[in-house]
């Protein structure tokens, strides 16, 4: 075990003689790699074991995404918007479908509002479950960290269902409003379901967070001082690991967010280790919020009876809708020109901004550091590449 | 082929007769070691298919090898991009016979909802054999299940002798196949012409 945090990245010195003389080994990790979450490469540049270099390479899932938004009317975007960031899907109908009805000036029913959070905290949830299995899955913890993260996201999944009609893709939200009301038995299986969720969390830091193994490889691992983080834009747990206050929920307070009691967990060091244990700090904030709204979720109409899904036509302008996705700051850009479908079509993706800084957080690290930063950064290709 | 009532008639004294072939066809189908390899969203349903609830391991499938030498299945598992094609066909060169593949998911299959796109190929099956289709944007991991148990099915109807030979045992087969190349503009070529042709449209005169 590691005595001290390091809060700075060590920077090694190029020596291009041993270029030269063939010292550095370049290795491609990826787009086949047990590590890489999905179809990502990177090429590194190893002297020894320690990275010199690193290249991000991806573009393997790029689906055109924007260019198809551009070919359909808003309303079939909805769909699309699912398969981006494929473990959020309700979190990406929302910032859409905020950016729709900014640009068209609709307003949501307060249930609608409220279905919103639930369904966007539930979200929150299970993918950060995920992730946090995942990362330790690269660490070397074959199967049981995963195994429990998606015993509960199955249970997640079957509230998603009962909701929806579909696991993943969920297609739910539309502008102005949800598709349709909450079953009747929903809300107290929803109650149920949060109400486990802390022990969940519990059991699994009792697990992990003071596991010897987990904080050796974690601590100090891939600092990210504060000021980078800022520059390089990046946004979501990452930041926050950082150290940096910022969360939309608090700063935007879009939709309902302001009426809940909730807090914004931060990290004092950047490194690998705040970056799990931010999101797991989030996830009880996010038991929080849910223990509120569904306690005071009210009734009424869940979709704003003057809105028209089918042959909707904003008039000409532009908005910008933007959330904060389990990932990061989920922004949509739409440009109207009056017609059926928007001119243009921008995503900001939060997985391909936070993974900017992949290089300078590697840099130093030996390889199988690397797969832990990269775990704890918490990409989808799907989002990555559009 | 034994007399079933002979058969039954030595299992009451003790005596298993079996056939080599269903025994070589027993051990086959219960041990397919599946390739670690997820492309897109389908991906995910293929792990949760492998976790607790679905528990992949009941049908003697939840080896997961990283390296195609040492899988059996190829499970494509989402979107297939022209940038990505080239690795799929190669992963699939190098793994060793007998090999089969999944197609799992609308995009593997066809293409799904991005067949529009400029940058997606529209099938697995225009460059490597598929042994089992199974639709769904994504399935769900029941479908996924039903997949294998169709692959064990084709496995099990396999024979040792005449044309009905697994694929390693027909020597003419090929079990490699044409790299493509990512082009300028497209894949080069955009498909193996020995494998996928376009289906032939007939219509009517009348």
């Amino acid at each position: 075990m590691k005595p001290e945090v390091e809060t700075t990245v060590p920077r090694v010195e190029l020596r291009p003689k041993d270029a030269a003389a063939g010292q550095w080994l370049e290795v491609a990790m990826g787009p086949h790699h047990p590590s890489t979450h999905g179809v990502f490469r990177m090429d590194v540049v190893l002297d020894g074991e320690r990275i010199v270099q690193l290249k991000p390479v991806f573009g393997y899932l790029h689906r055109n995404h924007e260019k198809l938004g551009e070919g359909m009317s808003y309303l079939a975007s909805i769909p699309y918007t699912d398969r981006l960031d494929y473990f959020c899907s309700l979190t990406n109908n929302w910032a859409y479908t905020l950016a729709v009805e900014k640009l068209a000036g609709l307003t949501v029913p307060e249930r609608a509002e409220y279905i919103r959070i639930i369904t966007a905290e539930l979200t929150r949830l299970q993918n950060h479950a995920c992730l946090a299995g995942f990362l330790l899955q690269d660490l070397g913890a074959t199967g049981t960290p995963l195994m429990y993260a998606f015993r509960e996201r199955e249970k997640i999944l079957d509230l998603f269902e009962a909701l929806t009609g579909a696991r993943m893709m969920c297609n739910y939200m539309r502008f102005g409003g949800c598709r349709c009301d909450l079953p009747e038995d929903w809300v107290p299986r929803a109650k149920k379901v949060v109400a486990e969720t802390p022990r969940f969390i519990d059991e699994f830091e009792n697990l992990l967070a003071t596991n010897e193994i987990l904080l050796a490889r974690t601590q100090g691992v891939g600092a990210l001082p504060a000021a980078l983080a800022v520059n390089a834009g990046i946004t979501g747990p990452m930041l926050r690991a950082s150290g940096v206050n910022y969360d939309l929920r608090k700063v935007d307070r879009y939709g309902l967010y302001d009426r809940f009691a909730f807090k914004v967990p931060l990290g004092a060091h950047g490194d690998t280790y705040d970056r799990y244990f931010v999101r797991m700090l989030e996830m009880r904030e996010s038991v929080k919020i849910l223990e509120q709204a569904l306690a005071t979720i009210p009734d009424g109409p869940i979709i704003d009876p003057k809105t028209r899904l089918r042959g909707f036509r904003p008039k000409g302008g532009e908005a910008y809708g933007r959330i904060e996705a389990p990932k990061g700051e989920l922004g949509f850009y739409l440009i109207s020109d009056g017609g059926p479908n928007p001119y243009r079509y921008r995503i900001r993706p939060p997985s391909l901004i936070n993974l900017t800084v992949l290089e300078d957080l590697c840099r130093g690290h030996t390889v199988a550091d690397a797969v832990a930063i990269l775990g704890s950064v918490d990409i989808v290709l799907g989002e990555v590449d559009r | 082929m034994m007399d079933a009532g002979l058969k039954s008639e030595l299992q009451k004294q003790g005596v298993f007769t079996t056939t080599l072939e269903s025994l070589y066809n027993w051990g086959r189908r219960n041990s397919i070691w599946p390739l670690q390899f997820g492309l897109a969203c389908c991906a995910i349903e293929m792990i949760a298919t492998t976790m607790a609830r679905y528990d992949l391991a009941r049908f003697g499938a939840e080896v997961f090898r990283p390296s195609p030498r040492q899988a059996d299945l190829m499970i494509v598992a989402g979107t297939v991009t022209k940038k990505m094609a080239p690795q799929v066909v190669r992963l699939y060169n190098q793994m060793a016979e007998p090999k089969y593949v999944i197609a799992m998911g609308a995009c593997a299959i066809s293409g799904g909802p991005f067949k529009q796109g400029y940058n997606v190929l529209k099938g697995i099956d225009r460059f490597i054999p598929v042994d089992v289709h199974i639709p769904g944007c994504p399935p769900r991991p029941e479908a996924l299940i039903h997949a294998f148990m169709t692959l064990q099915q084709q496995i099990a109807a396999q024979e040792l002798t005449g044309p009905r030979r697994p694929r390693h045992l027909q020597p003419e087969l090929p079990s490699e196949f044409p790299v493509p190349r990512y082009g300028d503009h497209d894949l080069v070529p955009p498909k193996n012409p020995d494998r996928w042709t376009a289906p032939a449209i007939s219509r009517s005169n009348s």
